[in-house]
């Protein structure tokens, strides 16, 4: 699904990505864990096409297209969805108005029909039930004036609403209370397929607990130094990632 | 310059008027001269250009009746009172007036009348120039609400512009007189057609008396060839209410003068203002709220888009009298530069004599986010759409604060086109 070769990117003069190979396989969880600064974002933030890096080599397949080429709302038509470490507040956009744009949009491009405000009431209230998000969250601005959980846990219920075929979760455990984050590892769990697959970028075994990862990628200062099985998220538990500078 | 002012000397020994107040005023016209960018209130806006051209009192029209009649179908949603000027006269035979006289009094002003007497050319400021020149020339309507009266019908002014044949001069001047306790929303919407220059000057001066309720809208939606200087004047006695929104999409060069004084206790005064310039279009907004008794508050939000090389001009008055101890005044002004080639003057300007008041006011000038635009396109809205809803999320608060859902309609309808 997802094929990364020797990717790497900079930022200004700053060199952060060094070469990232990556292969990720319909059906497939891969955690990406790795100590602050080592790329996690840049690396999910390219794939979903944030402009402000320069890519120098490598390149990045999707479903066979090149990924690199698309703008960024054209991934999302593809099915790249990316949970943002910091959702932005947009005041004035409603979340309604937004997701029920986005989803059409995405359909358009797929050359779908656009849904109709029945059908998209009825999604979305099977999708605020999927996630327990407070229905009073979905009506106001987007964002604006949200905690941190409750950002995180709309990142998670605009997952659901757009069932996208590569979702990308960039420590959207992080400032969640046990109770969130059970209740998001739920949504992740239940909409999980044979056809989409899964990449959860994270600092905790805690969150591995719940989303199983088929596969656990280490990433140091913009390289992935080491691959494993879930057993590689416990030893970085306990021995932090010292052992493997 | 001067042949223009040779014209206006000519045409007003044309009217000759017998009004001592239109001679003075004239006299005043004369002694000021229009403002050049020396004038601490014109130092962004430049007029040396618009009188190298020659303008025409008597601009000719061949607009049809029909074919103005099917520009008031944008207003059929709501059964409103319609005044209709074409190139500044009033056409009494187009428009519709379906309040009760009894309830909306409508008549020429100059026709004799003790309100005019007492009203007229009493409020806007007789030495600045354009005011002078426009009491001099005055051509336009008195309405008078009665006292009690509700009015639920909205007072439409609807300001047609043909510039097809000539250059026309425009010298619109109403006066409008909220009795006591009344209500009204009253409605100026210019539009234009025609590609050669137009020059209109207008005053609005509305009075409003204790305990009475203004909602004015001023709408401006002229092409790019309309040169706009217009001073809307609204007296506000005690308990009395009003609020104005000028929300400026179209023209060449506008220059608006909003002067709200608060001449009793327990006023509120609202003042909301959009401007959304492009091309070559610069947007001023003068805008002054006199506290002149306690107690009183008023609330200004303005927010400008500006793109292409469009340029605008801010700036807000706060006065607060000796008198006025307990004012609470509000001032916000925020901008977004769509491009590096437009660009804002925004300036607050609070002056205040009283020692028991609460005041605030802030201005910002920023591009739009890139945050949040990446934000919604990485969920699939195309670049171009996300710009517009957050172009519509800024400008939201502003058209949140209309009261009117018919007004709220029309100007995003205009919004809609603007932006597509
Ligand atoms: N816009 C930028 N300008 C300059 N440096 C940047 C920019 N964005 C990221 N970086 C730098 O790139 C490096 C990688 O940042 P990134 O956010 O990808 O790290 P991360 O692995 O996600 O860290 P964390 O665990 O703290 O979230 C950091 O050193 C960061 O300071
Ligand atoms: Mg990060």
């Amino acid at each position: 699904m997802l094929k990364i070769t020797n990717l790497q990117a900079k930022i200004g003069d700053k060199q952060i990505l060094n070469g990232i190979n990556l292969e990720i396989k319909a059906g497939e969880v891969h955690a990406i864990m790795g100590p602050n600064g080592s790329g996690k974002s840049t690396l999910a933030s390219i794939l979903a096409g944030r402009e402000d890096y320069e890519i120098t080599e490598g390149e990045v397949t999707f479903k066979g297209k090149d990924l690199l080429e698309l703008a960024p709302e054209e991934r999302a038509g593809e099915g790249v969805f990316l949970a943002f470490q910091y959702p932005v507040e947009i005041p004035g956009v409603s979340n309604t108005n937004f997701l029920r744009t986005a989803i059409n949009e995405i359909r358009k491009y797929r050359g779908q029909e656009a849904l109709d405000a029945v059908h998209f009431l009825k999604l979305m209230k099977e999708k605020v039930k999927l996630v327990e998000i407070d229905q009073a969250l979905v009506q106001r601005s987007l964002n604006e004036g949200f905690s941190g959980g409750e950002k995180k846990r709309n990142e998670i219920f605009q997952m659901a609403m757009l069932e996208p075929s590569l979702a990308i979760l960039d420590e959207t455990d992080s400032g969640l209370d046990i109770d969130a984050l059970r209740i998001v590892a739920n949504g992740v769990n239940s909409l999980k397929n044979k056809e989409n697959a899964t990449i959860v970028v994270t600092h905790y075994q805690r969150l591995l607990d719940y989303i199983i990862p088929d596969f656990v990628h280490v990433l140091y200062k913009g390289r992935i130094v080491k691959s494993g099985g879930k057993e590689l998220a416990l030893e970085l538990e306990e021995k932090g990632y010292d052992w493997l500078k | 310059m001067d042949k223009f002012i040779e014209y206006l000397e000519s045409e007003f020994e044309k009217i000759q008027t017998e009004s001592e107040v239109r001679k003075q005023a004239f006299e005043d016209f004369k002694s000021a001269g229009f403002p050049t960018t020396k004038h601490e209130e014109w130092k962004y806006t430049n007029l040396k250009n618009v009188f190298q051209n020659s303008f025409d009192s008597h601009a000719k029209s061949d607009l049809t009746a029909e074919e103005i009649r099917s520009q008031l179908a944008i207003y059929q949603a709501v059964e409103a009172n319609i005044l209709v000027f074409l190139n500044g006269n009033y056409l009494p035979e187009l428009s519709k007036i379906v309040s009760a006289d009894k309830d909306l009094h409508i008549q020429n002003l100059s026709q004799p009348n003790e309100i005019s007497q007492k009203h007229f050319a009493k409020y806007a400021p007789a030495h600045e120039a354009f005011v002078a020149l426009n009491t001099a020339f005055a051509n336009g309507l008195l309405l008078k609400i009665s006292k009690n009266t509700v009015l639920e019908k909205p007072i439409i002014f609807h300001f047609l512009n043909d510039s097809t044949q000539a250059n026309p001069l425009l010298q619109v001047r109403n006066l409008i007189v909220l009795e006591k306790s009344s209500q009204a929303t009253i409605i100026e919407n210019f539009v234009s057609i025609g590609q050669n220059l137009s020059l209109s000057n207008l005053v609005s001066e509305i009075i409003v008396e204790e305990n009475a309720q203004l909602d004015h809208y001023k709408l401006q939606n002229e092409g790019e060839n309309a040169i706009h200087v217009g001073t809307t004047q609204i007296e506000i006695a005690q308990n009395g209410k009003a609020s104005n929104t000028t929300i400026s999409l179209g023209g060449k060069m506008i220059r608006n003068n909003l002067n709200m004084v608060l001449n009793g206790e327990n006023c509120e005064a609202y003042m909301n203002g959009l401007y959304m310039p492009n091309g070559n279009t610069h947007i001023d907004n003068h805008t002054a709220v006199d506290h002149a008794k306690p107690n009183s508050y008023s609330n200004e939000l303005y927010k400008g888009v500006l793109a292409d090389k469009s340029t605008g001009v801010f700036n807000g008055k706060i006065f607060v009298r000796k008198d006025a101890q307990k004012t609470n005044a509000f001032q916000s002004n925020k901008n977004i530069l769509l491009s590096e080639n437009a660009s804002v003057n925004t300036k607050p300007q609070l002056e205040i004599w009283a020692n028991d008041v609460k005041c605030s006011h802030g201005c910002t000038i920023g591009a739009l986010d890139e945050e949040p635009l990446f934000y919604l396109q990485s969920r699939g809205i195309p670049k171009e759409k996300a710009r517009k809803m957050l172009l519509f999320a800024f400008v939201g608060d502003v058209l949140d604060r209309l009261k009117s859902d018919f007004v709220r309609n029309l100007v995003n309808d205009s919004i809609e086109k603007k932006l597509a």
